[in-house]
């Protein structure tokens, strides 16, 4: 059901050098990509959402998961004060449980990058920052670049980048390629995830397609979705970038890793994702570094379920915090 | 003589073919679901438990409901809370008395029911039946009445307007008297939903059925889903989630039985409002108000008179 790596053999990343040398070679590379089996993709997807998970490995995936987690907050109407409170609340989660693991990240705007760097000094968690005119990333590329510039030199670790859509679906790959490449090196130090955003790309095969690119591009994470479209992170679609890293590092040696954004709200989605990418991308991603989960109610779910584990009773909205 | 033996056989072979057409027909039996968020699941464990009437004759299968079906039942009236809160009172009073209106088309339906379950004669379930239609339309008219009599203008000894308003709790759990399916049913039920609240019902163990085709009416009477969501189950394995649960906010514990005590002492965990089971209610009196005040919360505001 799944797709063969295309070429493991070791000659395939000096091959793979080439594919991107024009406009038509990165075309031929990646419309060479094997076809999506659109049918048996969402099967899989659907039959490893029915494991289950209990007891002993369902606190264990639980604490994964909020290690896991990018802290997001994106809306118009963030002040300061509300990515303080969030950057507290990724510290220490649940205030009445000091084991609860802290998240992995807090996902601001870029101008609110140093406000969080301040709140998170000496807490060991990263700053992300979308940039590139973030969620559309319509913006001419010198912008873009600045944006980047501006919030790596504020501190942030992490940056979210969007690729140019427009471009990707009018077939002009090697634009995408140069531009991801542009952001790459304006972001330093600073680990790089390149959105995809695959409700805008229509079909899974564009997906793939995607995926490989952003990876050729050099980025550190490919990340499903912005989280302000219809569809954003999908359990399939999540399948299919994490065939795609694991046929990376196969074809090149380089692990890149996946992040999964939007609509994931509930404690059992996130175990499902985490069911994926063991068994996709294999035990290898299944930490922080390598996968992550951007949300932001997900986050209280997962401590009442946690609350649930450790009292035996459930829990409710009344012993978490109102974000 | 011939006259009367020719109408006699006509008759005769008229009940024949009635009796023919009765046996081609099979009989379509009801499976009884639970109500929880307004719709009409199964039991998330897949399990039933049978049903029997007053003398052990098999009624139907009711669903048996599991701690899951309860955390559900839950998570779906916590849903419901803004909605069915916020409501105007004037607004709750008319859907309830929908629901009165709704449950006297199907009297004779309940009637049946209720004879069944409780073992009563015809004239006497007709008598429960009109009871609990009654009792609803009684409580209907409570909504916009709740605030003037639980309400107070508290006199202070400052330039202050000082209002005390009721306000509905949350989510209350109801455990269904055992004995009265239906009348007893509707005196826990209608006047939780009059003040606001929304409810989880636990129904009467041993006869489920009026409670489960309550959920019928309610689902045709604009009554938001969530609202009431009604399990049919065992007390002993539904209580204690509930009772522990961190999202329900009162415990009415009339039908618990030998359980209330130890889901008093469970609720204390987190500091719930609990109703202690009265011992021999009778639903047929007069109820008073005592079950319309005890969910709510009164909030007090102080308000400067500017003088």
């Amino acid at each position: 059901m799944l797709s063969r790596p295309p070429s493991p053999s070791p000659a395939a990343a000096p091959g793979l050098a080439d594919v991107t040398a024009s406009d038509a070679a990165l075309r031929r590379f990646l419309h060479g990509l094997p076809g999506v089996d659109a049918v048996g993709l969402d099967a899989r997807a659907a039959t490893l959402r029915t494991r289950s998970i209990k007891t002993t490995s369902k606190a264990f995936a639980i604490d994964l998961a909020i290690r896991m987690i990018d802290l997001t907050t994106l809306e118009g109407a963030d002040t300061p004060g509300k990515v303080r409170s969030l950057c507290a609340k990724g510290a220490a989660p649940d205030p009445t449980d000091r084991d609860t693991p802290a998240v992995a990240a807090i996902c601001v705007y870029p101008d609110l990058v140093t406000t969080a760097v301040q709140a998170l000094r000496g807490t060991g968690i990263k700053v992300a920052s979308v940039a590139t005119a973030f969620p559309a990333g319509r913006a001419a590329r010198d912008v873009k670049l600045a944006d980047t510039r501006q919030a790596v030199a504020d501190g942030a670790d992490e940056i979210d980048m969007v690729i140019d859509r427009g471009a990707f679906l009018s077939g002009r790959y090697l634009a995408v390629f140069e531009e991801i490449a542009a952001v790459r090196e304006a972001c330093g130090g600073a680990h790089l995830k390149v959105i995809l955003e695959n409700g805008e790309l229509a079909t899974y095969d564009a997906i793939r397609r995607a995926s490989w690119l952003a990876m050729l591009a050099g980025a550190d994470f490919i990340k499903t979705s912005t989280g302000k479209v219809g569809v954003n992170a999908t359990p399939p679609n999540t399948l299919l970038m994490l065939e795609a890293v694991r046929d990376f590092r196969a074809a090149t040696g380089r692990q890149v890793g996946v992040k999964a954004a939007g609509g994931i709200r509930t404690t059992k989605d996130a175990l499902a994702y985490l069911v994926l990418v063991n068994e996709t991308a294999g035990p290898d991603w299944l930490s922080p570094d390598w996968f992550r989960l951007g949300a932001s109610s997900l986050l209280n779910d997962l401590l009442m379920q946690r609350q649930k584990l450790r009292t035996g009773s459930y829990s409710g909205p009344d012993y978490v915090t109102v974000d | 003589m011939p006259e009367r033996s020719g109408k006699q056989s006509e008759k005769q072979s008229g009940k024949q073919s009635e009796k023919q057409s009765e046996q081609r027909r099979l009989a379509v039996l009801k499976t009884y679901k639970l109500y929880v968020g307004g719709a009409f699941p199964r039991s998330e464990s897949g399990r039933v438990y049978e049903v029997t009437d007053a003398s052990g004759r098999w009624l139907a299968n009711a669903p048996l409901a599991s701690r899951k079906d309860a955390r559900n039942a839950v998570v779906a009236a916590r849903k419901a809370f803004p909605r069915w809160s916020g409501a105007t009172a004037y607004n709750r009073g008319q859907v309830l008395y929908r629901v009165a209106e709704m449950l006297e088309g199907r009297r004779e339906q309940f009637r049946a029911e209720v004879a069944d379950a409780e073992g009563l004669s015809a004239p006497k379930a007709r008598a429960a039946v009109d009871a609990a239609i009654d009792r609803w339309v009684w409580y209907a008219g409570w909504t916009d009445k709740v605030a003037q009599v639980a309400g107070a203008a508290n006199p202070v000894a400052g330039p202050y307007f000082n209002l005390s308003t009721p306000e509905p709790t949350g989510v209350v759990v109801v455990f269904a008297p055992q004995e009265s399916s239906l009348l007893g049913l509707v005196s826990v039920l209608a006047p939780v939903l009059a003040t606001g609240c929304t409810a989880v019902v636990v129904a009467a163990e041993r006869a489920p059925l009026p409670a489960l085709s309550l959920a019928e009416v309610l689902a045709t009477s604009d009554v938001p889903g969530g609202v009431v969501n009604v399990l049919s189950g065992r007390v002993a394995e539904l209580g204690p989630p509930l009772a522990a649960h961190g999202d329900v906010d009162a415990l009415d514990l009339t039908g618990a039985g030998p359980e209330a005590t130890a889901l008093e002492a469970e609720a204390a965990g987190t500091l719930k409002r609990v109703r202690r089971p009265r011992p021999d209610e009778d639903w047929t009196a007069d109820p008073g108000t005592g079950r319309l005040l005890w969910p709510l919360e009164t909030k007090t505001v102080w308000h400067p008179m500017g003088v």
